[in-house]
């Protein structure tokens, strides 16, 4: 008789302590979901941001066709990307950073533009939007490592694999350019 | 993974206790001081402590902003500081975005308050607005972030209400020994020598209970300001930020006039730093400023773990600030480049304009641009329907 209180006492405790780790589990996955959805927040206000920036600059800069269309084609096609997988869109999101980094530097070139309020308005705003996604990667890659983590370690994992949590992916941005190695040749 | 710091305040708790038994001990002697009985004294220190802290609770934050001056602003009022505040909460995972306020002061510094997250503020003086680039006032926003996020803005008022308690029953104790003193000697007299030694002791404690309290809470704001340095220097990615506004708050030399004794730890730095003096290290509220800066400076990475080792080689290894936990969660995070601000003169005086027509509008003054270029402020006290602009003679509508 003794035996089947201490059975059902294991299965009991053993019950809770599941409990316990899948409530975590679901609390750090929506974590992640949280930390991703502030960083669609911030993509999609620079989508916005892009066409009013180029209505601005558009009288400036005469001379300045090519980079202003790869700002926007880069646009187009990190909208167009933004149902895809993080990583995925963190490529094209890359490509419109620096894209517009470069149309950004240029703005040196022309003194009427840099004094002109509605465009220093525009320019602190994207400032800031690049620093808030930065920021928002920053927080939504720490919120992965911690959620991957806990998926994978001892005994979490076991309650994972039973109740099929997947890890996270990273939102890792750079630029293919920036990531390839500089080409030095010998001859 | 930083809400981990919470979760290991051992030692402040052990501080706040530490003060719960200086408030305790010295209700215990005004009971047997003025009443003869212990319990009543007790029931006293409790019913001011209680009081105290109730008003703290829910009026604390609007009474230290007041005091303050501070004003309200929203996102047009000034753009890139309500950004830079939205970034540090993204950075940080904050769920809400904090009021930001604004105090008129020429004087360099900064402030959190509000006793949860949700309820939050902060506050910064027009001077460090004026003063600092983007970088540096990321790096103190986050500092100020940190001290929200890690809930010290609540740990503080814990504090400073259990200060204040002991300072004011201390302060109304001895007042009234020195009225109502001979009386008391006199019907105690016949009680015998043990009494009047009792009698010396207690009075003696009493008078050095708000200096130990006051140390111990001391002892608490300093290590929030190292972990808060710590944590602004893991949001933003750039310690430099943080160690070059220090230096410019530290050069300064305006004086906060809106800060007392009670408030002081809230702040960035001490606002009652004297210049050319380092302050002594049980009576300050905030570590010394070079060494803040020396420690930011040093960091290799901008994980918790790299400033605690240099926080390390100053102190000496086994002296940690990190909580154990959060350094168990720490991993190797690079620094990030300086931002594309350019310090020029041109900037600094758009600046200083920038700020000071804000803090105009914020008290509701109209500005008028006269066709001669003069700016006319008028106040919100105007009545009358134009204005004769003091340079060209020509009368403008208001």
């Amino acid at each position: 008789m003794i035996a089947v209180w201490v059975i059902i006492g294991i299965v009991v405790v053993l019950l809770v302590i599941f409990i316990a780790i899948y409530n975590r589990l679901v609390g750090w996955r929506n974590q992640v979901k949280n930390a991703w959805a502030q960083i669609d927040v911030q993509l999609k206000r620079r989508y916005d941001l892009i066409p009013n920036l180029m209505e601005t600059v558009k009288g400036y800069m005469k001379h300045e066709r090519g980079t202003m269309e790869a700002v926007t084609k880069a646009r187009n096609l990190a909208q167009q990307m933004a149902s895809a997988g993080a990583g995925e869109r963190a490529k094209a999101e890359g490509e419109l950073s620096s894209a517009l980094a470069r149309l950004l530097a240029v703005v040196e070139n022309y003194p009427d533009l840099k004094a002109n309020q509605n465009f220093l308005a525009l320019q602190e705003e994207l400032t800031s939007t690049e620093n808030k996604i930065s920021f928002s990667r920053q927080y939504y890659n720490d919120s992965v490592l911690k959620y991957n983590n806990q998926i994978q370690m001892f005994p979490s994992n076991t309650v994972a694999g039973m109740t099929g949590f997947k890890a996270g992916e990273f939102f890792e941005v750079t630029a293919e350019e920036e990531r390839k190695a500089p080409k030095v040749s010998f001859t | 993974m930083w809400e981990q710091i919470r979760s290991n305040q051992t030692r402040s708790v052990v501080l706040v206790i530490g003060m719960g038994v200086i408030l305790l001990l010295i209700g215990y002697l005004l009971g047997v001081v003025f009443f003869d009985n212990a319990l009543g004294g007790l029931i006293i220190a409790f019913l001011v402590w209680g009081v105290m802290s109730l008003v703290g609770y829910y009026q604390g934050d609007s009474i230290l902003l007041g005091m303050a001056g501070a004003r309200k602003i929203s996102h047009d009022d000034h753009p890139r500081l309500y950004n830079i505040v939205e970034e540090m909460k993204i950075a940080s995972g904050l769920e809400k975005v904090p009021d930001i306020y604004i105090i008129d002061d020429p004087a360099l510094n900064a402030f959190a308050v509000g006793r949860s997250p949700d309820k939050a503020a902060v506050a910064i003086t027009s001077g460090l607005l004026q003063k600092l680039n983007r970088d540096e006032l990321q790096g103190v926003i986050g500092h100020e972030i940190s001290h929200i996020k890690n809930r010290d803005v609540l740990l503080m008022a814990i504090t400073s209400v259990l200060l204040g308690t002991i300072v004011i029953l201390a302060w109304y104790a001895t007042r009234f020994m020195f009225l109502g003193g001979m009386a008391r000697s006199r019907r105690s007299s016949s009680g015998g020598g043990g009494q009047i030694i009792i009698l010396a002791v207690a009075i003696v404690l009493i008078i050095l209970a708000p200096i130990m309290a006051q140390l111990i809470y001391f002892a608490i704001s300093r290590k929030r300001e190292y972990l808060a340095d710590a944590s602004s220097a893991l949001y933003t990615r750039y310690p430099e930020g943080l160690a070059s506004a220090l230096e410019k708050i530290a050069a300064s030399t305006s004086q906060l006039k809106s800060a007392n004794q009670a408030t002081a730890p809230m702040y960035t730095v001490n606002p009652f730093r004297k210049e050319g003096r380092a302050a002594s290290n049980l009576t300050s509220t905030h570590p010394p400023i070079s060494e803040r800066i020396r420690i930011l400076r040093a960091m290799a990475g901008a994980s918790l773990a790299d400033y605690e080792q240099v926080y390390q080689k100053v102190h000496g290894v086994g002296k940690g600030v990190i909580p154990a936990t959060a350094m168990a969660l720490s991993h190797p995070t690079s620094l990030r480049a300086a931002g594309a601000e350019a310090a020029s003169e041109e900037d600094k005086t758009e600046k200083a304009r920038q700020t000071s027509d804000l803090m105009w509008r914020l008290g509701n003054y109209k500005t008028i641009t006269c066709e001669c270029g003069t700016k006319l402020r008028v106040p919100p006290s105007f009545k009358g329907t134009t204005v004769r602009c003091p340079h060209c003679g020509r009368a403008n509508p208001v």
